[in-house]
């Protein structure tokens, strides 16, 4: 650990998880963005740590492994919040006032698109379309539990599901001391 | 007798696992013999949840909508207890004509049957064409049939599919690969996923008559990683295909093998372009390439490759099961068969519709879908996504098909159709495809990178009241140019939707740049709020407004000072008493 913050820079990361991923994957070829999905899934986002193992790994050198993961908007950089909150931008959203619903949520969880609350328990991320448009405005929260999807938003309705999240979420914490 | 709840995306989304528990939990206490099962979406989606009760006969008794978990009780002791149907909660029949005057090839099993069981899918004749195509018929007879049936590309294109197949049938390689596109990226557009979650069997059958009719032994189906539930459905399918021998080696002991893979897009609305879709499942940046060679000669892996979309697969049992010639009845003359749409944005029954080709615009709008929420005026409606553009309210009768909606300005494409209302601002529209498409450029064609930044740039002004003089022309300029100057269809399209608007509504935009105004009331920077003297002086208003440009005494009428006024709208959104005027 480095001595000016708890950073864990300079710490090597656990990376035995990926082992079964990379012993599947690793020598097939074609199977890059497989393995990152899988790594992403494993620790919520890719790091530079893991971007560099898995070039060890495999032989893809890492500038290739970074260019593939910034090309698709599936693929974090950065860690996540417990929740993530994917709100659709998708036409039929957006006529329906998606802009809106992101004003709401960016005011009550003070923070915008691609940002993570100070706590830690909500991301917020605009997605092109969720493929729910007959109840739009939609949004996706996907967290340990799986995802859920809700429809038909208003501001109101938006801020209510938050805030119900933020109290369970406030409530574990506690319960855990 | 059984019970079953429609258990797509929409429904989900509406409660319908909880609505599907409340169900079982009732049912178990009650000690009642009812199988509680799930069925894909039947495209109704704004009744959802649905949940439709059979007969021990096997037919439907009573369709009940918008099934909240709190009225199962109500049907479980009245309906399954005493056979009294709840009159309360069925469908109208209304919204029965939703359905009725629809026409189903592709949706003819999605929200009738299990999508989870391939028994379900068996019953109503699955795997029959697969059987048929293997034993009965050569791959040439095969092809023919497809090009009997007119059967053209459902992604958006509306190439006819005989043509590839036959061209992936005649190129030589050391394997071939036959690629499912399902990677549904048009904002807007929900036809595939509803395909994937009702009805996977279907998909998976069709592809497989395709892997044959080109020679191919793999298959591989790319699905955005957006559909969790799709990808589960097809997980679940494909091991229940295996099992039963409709994938695998030696399908019906014919020599034939052929089997199917699932590779998640990762999210590029390029990769729907073939050439990026290949890159993308060889795990390289999704960036499209020079053609020729086309996939149908150099594909995945350099071999020869054939990929079609969803719809297009999910119609290819149908064909072959009843002939190209019945196919080849509904439509019109060069657009054949039915096509899905979904309906959506300001409309009042919006849903999965699947329509003969060629039936009027007005008959899907006003006919299926009834018209517009809260009766307001029909503006336009949006067709074909970010390549598409906006058809208007004046050519509401031109036939859907793909040689008249091409005429317009817009196209078929995968089929997202969009409707909008007065209060849609159509530069704003534009404004808005144009941000998706400059963000989904891979970037390769400098017009296609750069162009339409610019072009985004020029309709971020307009809509904030800084347009000025020659902003029309520079768009069509930059238009064209940018149309010339890319290599793929994203590329080539994208200026599309700001060329349909400004053919249709160039009004909209004159009324932008000369006037400041902002006819459907959309754009906020060129609003005005005033109040009227509805006011009842309750302050709330000014409470709200972040800026304090509100003012008035108690019970007094307020006024806004305009210089102050950042258009934010929250006083609008406050007042009780409609007291707020935008124009």
């Amino acid at each position: 650990m480095c001595e000016n913050c708890d950073c864990r820079q300079g710490e090597p990361e656990d990376f035995s998880a990926l082992v079964p991923v990379l012993e599947k994957y690793g020598k097939t070829r074609g199977s890059l963005i497989t393995v990152l999905q899988k790594t992403q899934d494993i620790y919520g986002y890719l790091s530079l740590e893991a971007i560099k193992h898995i070039a060890d790994k495999t032989g893809v050198k890492p500038a290739k492994i970074y260019g593939v993961a910034t090309f698709y908007t599936q693929f974090r950089l950065k860690p996540i919040g417990k929740n993530l909150v994917m709100l659709c931008k998708g036409t039929a959203c957006h006529v329906n006032g998606a802009d809106l619903i992101e004003e709401a949520i960016s005011e009550f969880l003070e923070i915008n698109d691609g940002e993570t609350t100070a706590d830690g328990i909500f991301t917020l991320n605009n997605v092109a379309c969720l493929g729910c448009c007959s109840l739009a405005p939609v949004m996706m929260i996907k967290n340990a539990d799986g995802d859920e999807t809700f429809g038909n938003l208003t501001k109101d309705k938006a801020k209510n599901i938050l805030d119900d999240i933020r109290k369970r979420e406030l409530n574990e914490q506690e319960a855990a001391g | 007798m059984k019970v079953v709840v429609g258990q797509g995306s929409c429904g989900v989304a509406t409660g319908a696992k909880k609505t599907t528990a409340e169900f079982e939990k009732r049912i178990g206490a009650g000690g009642l013999n009812v199988a509680v099962e799930k069925t894909g979406c039947v495209g109704n989606c704004y009744l959802e949840p649905i949940v439709d009760i059979y007969g021990d006969d096997g037919a439907l008794v009573s369709r009940y909508v918008q099934i909240q978990p709190e009225k199962v009780a109500e049907i479980v002791e009245k309906h399954l207890k005493k056979g009294q149907v709840v009159q309360d909660f069925v469908i109208s029949e209304e919204d029965k004509r939703f359905l009725a005057s629809q026409e189903r090839i592709v949706l003819r099993n999605a929200g009738l049957i299990n999508p989870e069981s391939i028994d379900a899918y068996i019953a109503v004749g699955g795997y029959q064409a697969i059987e048929k195509s293997l034993k009965e018929m050569t791959p040439e007879t095969v092809i023919e049939e497809i090009k009997i049936s007119g059967l053209r590309g459902r992604g958006g294109a509306g190439f006819p599919t005989w043509f590839k197949w036959d061209a992936a049938l005649k190129n030589r390689g050391e394997s071939k690969y036959m690629v499912c596109n399902a990677d549904e990226g048009d904002p807007g557009a929900f036809m595939d996923r509803s395909v994937l979650e009702g009805d996977p069997h279907s998909l998976l059958e069709g592809m497989t008559i395709g892997g044959y009719a080109i020679g191919a032994e793999e298959g591989v189906i790319y699905v955005r990683a957006e559909y969790p539930l799709a990808i589960h459905r097809l997980e679940l399918a494909l091991e229940q295909s295996r099992e039963k021998g409709f994938l695998g080696k030696n399908l019906f002991g014919t020599g034939f093998s052929f089997d199917i893979r699932i590779k998640a897009g990762a999210g590029a609305f390029v990769c729907g372009e073939e050439t990026a879709l290949i890159a993308s499942l060889e795990g390289e940046r999704g960036m499209p390439r020079l053609k020729p060679p086309f996939p149908a000669a150099k594909g995945f892996w350099q071999q020869p490759t054939n990929i079609n979309n969803v719809e297009t697969f999910a119609n290819v049992p149908w064909i072959l099961t009843n002939g190209g010639a019945a196919f080849a009845a509904v439509g019109t003359d060069k657009s054949k068969g039915t096509k899905v749409f979904a309906l959506a944005g300001k409309i009042k029954k919006g849903g999965l519709v699947e329509v003969p080709m060629g039936l009027p615009l007005r008959d899907v709008i006003y006919g299926i879908g009834d018209g517009i929420k809260n009766d307001k005026g029909f503006k336009a409606v949006q067709m074909g996504g970010p390549s598409g553009g906006c058809i208007p309210a004046a050519l509401i009768d031109t036939p859907v098909d793909y040689e008249n909606i091409t005429k317009t300005g817009a196209i078929v494409g995968s089929g997202g159709m969009i409707v909008m209302d007065e209060t849609t601002c159509m530069v704003d529209m534009a404004r808005y495809f144009l941000d998706f498409t400059r963000k989904e450029s891979c970037g390769k064609c400098n017009y296609c990178r750069i162009g339409t930044k610019r072009m985004l740039e020029i309709l971020e002004r307009i809509t904030k009241g800084e347009g000025k003089e020659g902003d029309i022309e520079l768009l069509e300029e930059l238009a064209g140019k940018i149309k010339d100057g890319s290599m793929c269809g994203l590329g080539q399209t994208a200026p599309n939707p700001v060329l349909t608007t400004i053919r249709y509504f160039r009004n909209e935009y004159e009324d932008h740049i000369y006037k400041k105004k902002c006819t459907a009331h959309s754009c906020k920077p060129l609003l005005t709020f005033t109040i009227t003297d509805a006011c009842t002086g309750c302050t709330l208003c000014s409470r709200k407004c972040p800026v304090g440009a509100i003012t008035g005494e108690r019970k007094q009428k307020h006024g806004i000072d305009q210089d102050t006024c950042i258009r934010c709208g929250k006083c609008e959104e406050s007042c009780n008493f409609s007291a707020i005027l935008r124009d």
